[in-house]
């Protein structure tokens, strides 16, 4: 019987009452007493010297109460990158200050250089045009391929980086030798140049920012469409304006969406506080869809070439990769960790290869930030691993499903250490791939695919085994590879005079529930029913610092810190408990609600040891504080390994090239899991972004680095049409070995091993049709895919 | 966007007359000017809505065929044409999405003339006549290329004319971000012969596949253009399909509205 | 400045709007009925999609002065009189057919006005008559899921 409550029930989420009746609040929905409206003035142009803005004619214009431009941030603090890279031969990286609103230069299509605050947003907008129309601009050649941005050192993006790289990283460089010898005398040799497509990542509600700021009290507030509102601050508050932290609220409300997109801290947020100080009024800011795409950080964006060297059977020998990295115009927060510690440090799959090396080049150019998106760099490595798998299979006339089985890493070498240095602590990859087998009944694929034939369509099956590490991240760990900040998190539970509890958490859910499946594992820990327990998050005056939601971290750092602090709270029930009831404390068990005296009938529920708590009447004031509310940090020991085994099957049509997907199965590992319901929804959603970047999803700039895909007529987004019902299970469950919960995380899986599924299925389809097709790449677009048969 | 001065007329007459002034433009459904506007592309001082024009609305089969007001949303196209001219009513039950279906109207659309919009493919392919304000235009000569008619100053469509055909089909390729017409192509059998319009494809907007109506006025099977070469040098090329792409699926979109058509 | 009225929810309301104002900034900023959502500005992403005499439009291609006299119906206006979530409300629940919730209200009233038209869609007639809202979250699958369970069908999917 499934449960209905606790733990691994798939308890109906309580926050959709609120969105389905329209009373969720998102920072747009909210009017604010005497607010004014800023417009940013973002660039056309990709590269060019501000020779001169002339904000005059814009400042008298009707209802304009204040223009910004660059030379009035010029002193204070610039943006900063999160993680500090360090190039093969030592040096660090490059790291060029990104200001809050561009100076001196424009670095891509949709940079801010000078933002309007007006009465109404019709009069910010009228003087923000003109604000555009009295700016020169002098416009300089842009920088967008990767490979010439490298070569040419004539044209920068910041006049202090000759060659536009922000770094040259080896993972692991002492590896390389051997690598290459593995190479030089491998029986065989698949070599695939690649490119993982830039996508923009497109939450459905645009990034939306309010500043206030109280004179009363010098005391400032930031409503922001944040993933993490704690880092928003620190970022917002220590690095760019200088507020002093416990001078500034961030909220994160209700967020429709963030995907990464929303883990950044963006010049828009500092603008709205700096204006709404000037101003003493709320200053807000919504984007429109445009802006979105020209400002938000990009992902991936990666031109790869993968080696494979194996025996003749398809044994792995080694794996080798040069990658080139686009970061775009200025280092968003986490954008050079995405590639590369994220990435390389994946690049040895679920497979027990003893060699792998790793060389990646991250470059500076004339379009907007690339960082992390969904998955971030774990999709590109799977991608590069998945494809060249294929094609090695191809090549050798092997069948995938066995080259994956042969090189699995087994049940008995956990703890697995990599050749890139990660320590895979538990997992089960043969279980997923013969369980995701069995529910894509390959054995019956030759008839369907016959069957498809009748209908004039080309069928073929993709295979991707996937490995991911998240639960991100271990402080000391991330630390010594040149993080700046530690990836803890904290709650803190509260429980009330009446029994009832309120737990703030550091994590943010923007979609994933966190006000549901938290509220299950305490209700279930604590035996109390799980309306009880209200879920508090967003709001930096209210929780514990904790450091968001992203990297499929959530519940497996900020729900086991929460675990800590249940704990925390029976640890001191049972102190109270035991001086209820005139016992020892070690004899005081805790089960289904209940302190009883072990072996006795005598025993107080919970509600009672609460309320003594608050009204310490009876109460062992002498050796305990009153109260009951504890708050727990929990910093992981290790990362958390998901893993599983994707089977895509999909149609083409040889007149279009159109391919749809007509089934996809994914047989996952996410450990224990809390609430099905929402570990499949998080995993069809995944997949449906993961099919997007595969099929549909391109971000083109052209040589002068006008954004091609700006709205929605040109980024093809997939719609409910697109996709087909997915197949999910998680029931290989191999618990992670170092949370209380046993939960690995589900959040990014299905983006990281869905898009080789799709494209190996394409090219399954093709080769079987009579075309001799190696490689398309994302997104296989129809027009692609006919370009391919048709030579 | 620009602010402007809202006008809803309830006739023919009075929406000429206030179009007649400077800085006037007229509004249909809107679902293509309203984007234009938001991006300050367009701006009118006086916006004309022609949805509350009663005697531009609706379907009904008289001489000459059916005749469909120029302010009739797709949707109702969709559903009220779809006894008397099946492939026009399918066309309209396929543009955009059921929220544009109920707020596009046909004579928004070719007024526009987009080239990648379906109706012009289906007025142009059942040789109709455009009826306007002012007189009416064969749908050999009202579209002119792309977002080109032979409207003039002041003149707006009231409705389109059908000749209804033997067999008729459209099929369309999506363009998988717009979902607006990659290439869509209408084939029309008439007794006279067969007419092939195609949107989406030919930087000159709309047009007629010469070679394709010769192969199928001799024989109408999906057999009879299978070798056909397709001109495309002046197809559209862009980051959804090469103008050789375009040419193919051209070729192979006619076959297929063939098969459709019966 | 002009003054417009219509019926929202079964309410008369009126307000003084300029011409280019649209419905849904009406909506929102007018008369505070923030449920419906604006996520895009080409007419594409549906999250505004409302009711206009029982049709779904996109809420951000309408001006709120060529709605006058209209009857309109928001998410808002889309509960049972007691308050409890309406059949497709639930369903939406029930089967997890949202996330983030930003899309949510223009799924509903597109879903609902799929229903009034086509009580009994096929899978494929839900997921076409969808072609014209965007959701990031879900995959479509379990409002896909959610809209045949709303009309009654037994779900084919797992």
């Amino acid at each position: 019987m499934p449960k209905d409550h606790g733990i691994g029930a798939s308890s109906k989420r309580r926050e959709d009452v609120r969105f389905l009746t329209g009373e969720g609040v998102y920072t747009d929905d909210m009017a604010l007493h005497g607010q004014t409206y800023a417009v940013f003035v973002r660039s056309t142009v990709a590269h060019g010297r501000i020779k001169s803005i002339n904000t005059k004619a814009a400042a008298s214009m009707p209802g304009v109460l204040a223009v910004f431009t660059g030379e009035d941030f010029k002193d204070v603090g610039g943006n900063p990158a999160g993680w500090l890279i360090k190039s093969r031969n030592g040096e660090p990286m490059r790291e060029p200050k990104r200001p809050v609103l561009a100076h001196g230069k424009v670095r891509h299509v949709g940079d801010v250089y000078a933002a309007v605050v007006a009465e109404t947003y019709q009069q910010a907008k009228d003087a923000a045009q003109q604000l555009a129309d009295d700016t020169v601009i002098e416009e300089l050649p842009a920088i967008i391929d990767m490979a010439k941005a490298l070569a040419d050192s004539s044209n920068r993006v910041h006049d202090e980086i000759p060659d536009n790289q922000c770094y040259d990283w080896g993972w692991i460089e002492d590896n390389r030798a051997a690598v290459d010898a593995a190479f030089k005398s491998a029986p065989h040799v698949t070599t695939l140049e690649l490119v993982n497509n830039r996508l923009v990542p497109n939450a459905m509600e645009p990034r939306a920012s309010i500043g206030e700021y109280f004179p009363g009290t010098g005391d400032y507030k930031l409503t922001t469409t944040s993933q993490n509102p704690h880092l928003t601050r620190l970022l917002v508050a220590a690095f760019v304006l200088g507020i002093p932290e416990n001078k500034l609220t961030v909220v994160a409300p209700d967020v429709g969406g963030g995907f990464g997109s929303k883990i950044y801290h963006y010049g828009e947020e500092a603008l709205v506080l700096a204006a709404s100080k000037l101003l003493g009024r709320p200053v807000r800011w919504t984007a429109e869809r445009s802006e979105s795409f020209l400002s938000d950080a990009h992902g991936r964006d990666h031109v790869t070439k993968i080696e494979l060297a194996c025996d003749k059977e398809g044994n792995f020998l080694a794996f080798r990769t040069e990658t080139m990295a686009n970061v775009g115009a200025y280092l968003s927060n986490f954008a050079t960790v995405t590639p590369t510690f994220l990435h390389g440090t994946l690049m040895a799959g679920p497979y027990k290869v003893p060699h792998v090396y790793v060389n990646v080049k991250t470059v500076f150019t004339n379009t907007a930030p690339v960082d992390a998106y969904r998955g971030a760099g774990r999709p590109e490595a799977t991608y590069s691993l998945e494809r060249v798998i294929d094609k090695m299979c191809r090549e050798l006339g092997l069948d995938p499903f066995e080259v994956r089985r042969k090189n699995f890493i087994t049940t008995d070498m956990f703890p697995y250490t990599t050749p890139v240095a990660l320590v895979y602590d538990t997992g089960n990859y043969h279980a997923t791939l013969d369980k995701a087998m069995v529910m894509a009944d390959v054995a019956g694929f030759a008839k369907r695919r016959a069957e498809s034939a009748k209908r004039g369509k080309l069928r073929g099956m993709g295979l991707s085994t996937w490995i991911e590490a998240c639960g991100i991240a271990p402080s000391h760990l991330v630390g010594i590879l040149g993080s700046r900040v530690g990836l803890y998190d904290a709650a803190t539970v509260r429980v009330n005079a009446t029994g009832n509890i309120s737990v703030m958490v550091g994590a943010h859910s923007h979609g994933q529930g966190h006000e549901t499946v938290f509220a299950q594992i305490v209700a279930d820990k604590l035996g109390i029913p799980e309306s009880s327990v209200a879920i508090v998050h967003g709001d930096t005056s209210k929780i514990p610092f904790g450091m968001g939601s992203y990297g499929s971290r959530s519940l497996a750092v900020c729900g086991v810190a929460m675990t800590k602090a249940v704990d925390k709270i029976i640890a001191k029930g049972k102190k109270i408990a035991a001086h209820m009831l005139e016992a020892p404390e070690g004899d005081i068990t805790f089960a289904d609600g209940k302190f009883s005296v072990a072996g006795t009938d005598k025993a107080k529920t919970f509600g009672e040891i609460a309320f003594s708590a608050y009204v310490p009447h009876n109460y062992p004031l002498e050796t305990l504080e009153p109260g009951l509310e504890e708050t727990a940090f929990y910093d992981p020991a290790n990362f958390t390994y998901p893993a599983g085994a994707y089977i895509c099957e999909v149609e083409v049509d040889e007149g279009t090239g159109k391919v749809d997907v007509v089934a996809f199965h994914c047989a996952d590992d996410f450990g224990n899991v809390m609430n099905p319901m929402i570990v499949e929804g998080q995993v069809h959603g995944g997949v449906g972004q993961g099919i997007g970047q595969a099929l549909l999803e391109s971000t083109t700039y052209d040589e002068n680095g006008q954004l091609l895909t700006g709205s929605y007529m040109d980024y093809a987004m997939p719609r409910a049409d697109d996709v087909p019902f997915y197949n999910v299970d998680y029931s290989c469950q191999t618990a992670c070995t170092h949370n209380p919960l046993g939960v690995k995380g589900c959040g990014e899986a299905g983006a990281i091993g869905s898009p080789p599924a799709v494209v190996n299925a394409v090219l399954d389809a093709l080769n079987a049709g009579g075309y001799k097709v190696d490689h398309i790449d994302m997104p296989v677009s129809p027009g692609r895919v006919w370009q391919a048969m048709n030579g | 966007m620009h602010n402007f001065d809202f006008v809803k007329p309830s006739s023919i007459a009075e929406a000429a007359k206030l179009l007649g002034q400077d800085g006037a433009q007229p509004l249909s459904g809107g679902q293509t000017l309203m984007p234009t506007m938001k991006q300050r592309l367009a701006a009118p001082s006086v916006l004309v809505s022609l949805t509350g024009i009663d005697e531009m609305k609706g379907v009904c089969m008289g001489d000459g065929g059916l005749h469909v007001g120029a302010a009739t949303a797709h949707a109702v196209v969709a559903k009220d044409a779809a006894k008397h001219y099946p492939a026009l009513a399918a066309l309209a039950g396929g543009i955009g999405d059921p929220a544009v279906r109920s707020r596009g109207t046909i004579g928004g659309s070719i007024a526009n003339n987009d080239p990648s919009a379906c109706y012009p493919a289906g007025v142009l392919g059942s040789g109709s006549t455009v009826v306007t304000n002012k007189r009416k235009i064969a749908a050999d000569d009202y579209f002119q290329g792309m977002f080109t008619t032979a409207l003039e100053e002041g003149e707006f469509v009231t409705g389109v004319t059908f000749p209804i055909p033997a067999k008729a089909a459209y099929v369309k390729f999506n363009q998988p971000a717009s979902r607006f017409a990659l290439t869509g192509v209408f084939v029309a059998k008439f007794k006279s012969g067969v007419r092939v319009a195609v949107t989406g494809a030919s930087n000159n907007g709309v047009f007629r596949w010469a070679e394709g109506e010769a192969a199928l006025s001799k024989s109408f099977s999906a057999d009879a253009v299978k070798g056909l070469a397709v001109d495309d040098s002046d197809m559209i090329s862009d980051l959804h399909g090469t103008a050789a792409y375009r040419a193919n699926l051209v070729r192979v979109l006619t076959g297929r509205a063939v098969t459709a058509a019966g | 400045m002009t003054k417009v009225s219509m019926t929202v929810n079964g309410k008369a309301v009126s307000g003084e709007v300029e011409g280019r104002t649209l419905l849904s900034a009406f909506l929102r900023e007018g008369l505070g009925l923030t449920g419906t959502h604006v996520g895009c500005d080409t007419s594409q992403c549906g999250a505004c999609v409302v009711h206009v005499d029982g049709k779904p439009v996109k809420s951000c291609t309408i001006f709120a002065l060529d709605v006058a006299g209209a009857q309109v119906k928001t998410i808002e206006g889309m509960a049972n009189p007691d308050g409890s979530l309406g059949v497709l409300q639930q369903a939406f629940q029930d089967h997890h057919g949202l996330q983030c919730g930003f899309c949510t209200p223009g799924m509903v009233m597109s879903s609902a006005a799929l229903l009034v038209e086509n009580p009994k869609p096929t899978e494929a007639e839900v997921r076409h008559y969808l072609e014209g809202n965007i959701c990031r979250c879900t995959g479509y699958h379990n409002i896909v899921k959610a809209v045949l369970s709303a009309s009654g069908q037994t779900v084919a999917a797992e």
